[in-house]
């Protein structure tokens, strides 16, 4: 691949006080238009590895460089213009209670200079995740999956170069689940966006990722292109608890 | 004549001599109330939001902001109204010229609205999940586009009920600033009611205060729950 990586670690490591390590110099590049996985049990470093991305933590050794721009050379400014070319899915989605579905989607653009506002985006990205004919709709009267697809929409809305994702089916049943993973990988086709998604879930990886960043203990152990081979035909929810709980 | 009979010709001959004095009474209590509530949202709410901003572990942390902030809040909350009211007689001379009437006495209503709005608004804010501006700043939003845009819209309903409590307990307060020549309905009822023993009047008065106390508490609450969408 020709063009240069997405984002960059390069030795990357975060300690916290008291010497307790986040990260473990970490070596690692996304490539323009991929899909990587992020896996690793609780406390292996998967959200350390987000917040260094977004800026939220800095690196205490190592080089972070994300779209091009060096991540802990960034005043405050510069954090905040990285994090608007960013989009994040979160593993809560965390909408405003109080405004509408539409009003939710637009909360990002709203942060930025009128003249660089896109007036058709908001409608193309609730088609895309199936929510126009809901843009009226207050969140508590969606469901889970539909709330995790706003989420998806406002995090689009930017048209940002590189989408993140924490743990974006962990709460949603298996078929949900599916609906939103082939919306993420859909976003990467029709936005161009590279996706980095952090999971547990070894299933998120196989219906999705090209490659997965395997965490342990702050390390990255491996990272490995995904067997397409092993891909499954998808299962519902109910053919799967056929399946497996079936006598 | 009955009892009750009794009872209404009494008032209505009080109303009669004093209709005109009440409904002046409660020209000024509205006065005091829509002028403490202004100084409510117009100080109040930017005063809780920065405490809420800058404490320890908040967005915006400001040590001497917040302690500065949080320490006047809880002050003037501690005094018994009708003592600051006293304590605040040389500012209120100082601001208006004199310490007597509706006007200068609105001044200490103003103090004690901020304060007790102020912390309100704080409590409000705590309560928005922290999630929220979480997301506000991972989506590269200022601290006051934080606000804007993410705190203030999560907390409106809240934010209008509060304001209903506080004008509750600013009516409450009001009643003291007869002391000051302040006026309004407290003052009415205390001075002809109490004071010229025409207990007719007196409770009369007090049904009249509870009936706005009812009133106010009843629009705060369907405008906050018309708000709330959760």
């Amino acid at each position: 691949m020709s063009s240069p990586p997405l984002v960059a670690l390069s030795g990357a490591s975060v300690s916290y006080p008291g010497g307790v390590r986040g990260l473990d110099r970490v070596d690692l590049t996304v490539a323009s238009g991929e899909i990587l996985g992020v896996i690793g049990e609780s406390g292996a470093g998967k959200s350390t590895l987000l917040s260094l991305l977004t800026g939220e933590l800095a690196a205490t050794e190592g080089l972070v460089t994300v779209l091009g721009g060096d991540v802990g050379r960034l005043n405050r400014a510069g954090l905040r213009q990285l994090r608007r070319d960013i989009g994040v899915v979160f593993q809560g989605v965390h909408l405003l209670a109080n405004r509408t579905v539409r009003q939710n989607v637009e909360v990002p653009l709203s942060l930025r200079p009128r003249a660089m506002r896109d007036a058709g985006i908001v409608d193309e990205v609730l088609r895309f995740v199936g929510l126009d004919q809901r843009a009226d709709a207050f969140p508590a009267q969606l469901s889970g999956g539909q709330r995790q697809r706003v989420g998806i929409a406002r995090a689009l809305v930017t048209r940002p170069r590189l989408l993140l994702c924490d743990e974006p089916t962990s709460a949603l049943d298996a078929s949900t689940a599916a609906e939103v993973l082939d919306l993420l990988r859909s976003a990467r086709d029709r936005f161009g966006a590279t996706v980095v998604i952090v999971t547990h879930d070894l299933d998120v990886v196989r219906d999705v990722c090209d490659r997965v960043a395997l965490f342990d203990g702050g390390r990255l152990t491996d990272v490995l292109p995904v067997n397409r081979g092993a891909r499954r035909e998808r299962e519902t929810y109910l053919d799967r608890a056929r399946r497996e709980l079936g006598a | 004549m009955t009892g009750e009979e009794d009872i209404l010709s009494s008032l209505a001959a009080s109303l009669a001599e004093r209709g005109d004095d009440l409904v002046e009474a409660l020209g000024e209590t509205a006065y005091m109330l829509g002028v403490s509530l202004a100084a409510a949202v117009l100080i109040g709410l930017p005063l809780g939001t920065a405490v809420y901003l800058t404490r320890p572990g908040g967005i915006a942390p400001q040590r001497i902001v917040w302690t500065i902030a949080d320490t006047l809040i809880n002050v003037i909350r501690s005094f018994p109204f009708l003592l600051l009211v006293v304590f605040l007689v040389p500012v209120t001379r100082a601001v208006y010229g004199t310490t007597f009437g509706t006007t200068a006495a609105t001044f200490s209503l103003c103090v004690v609205a901020v304060a007790v709005y102020g912390r309100l608004v704080e409590q409000i804010l705590r309560e928005v999940s922290p999630g929220i501006p979480r997301v506000a700043q991972t989506l590269g939003a200022t601290v006051p586009q934080t606000v804007l845009r993410f705190l203030l819209p999560e907390a409106v309903p809240g934010l209008v009920y509060a304001l209903t409590s506080a004008s509750i307990s600013l009516l409450s307060y009001s009643t003291v600033l007869g002391v000051v020549g302040g006026g309004g309905i407290g003052d009415f009822a205390l001075r002809y009611g109490y004071q010229e023993y025409d207990d007719v009047l007196m409770y009369f008065t007090i049904l009249v205060i509870l009936a706005l106390v009812l009133v106010i508490q009843t629009i705060g609450q369907r405008i906050s729950i018309r708000l709330d969408h959760r």
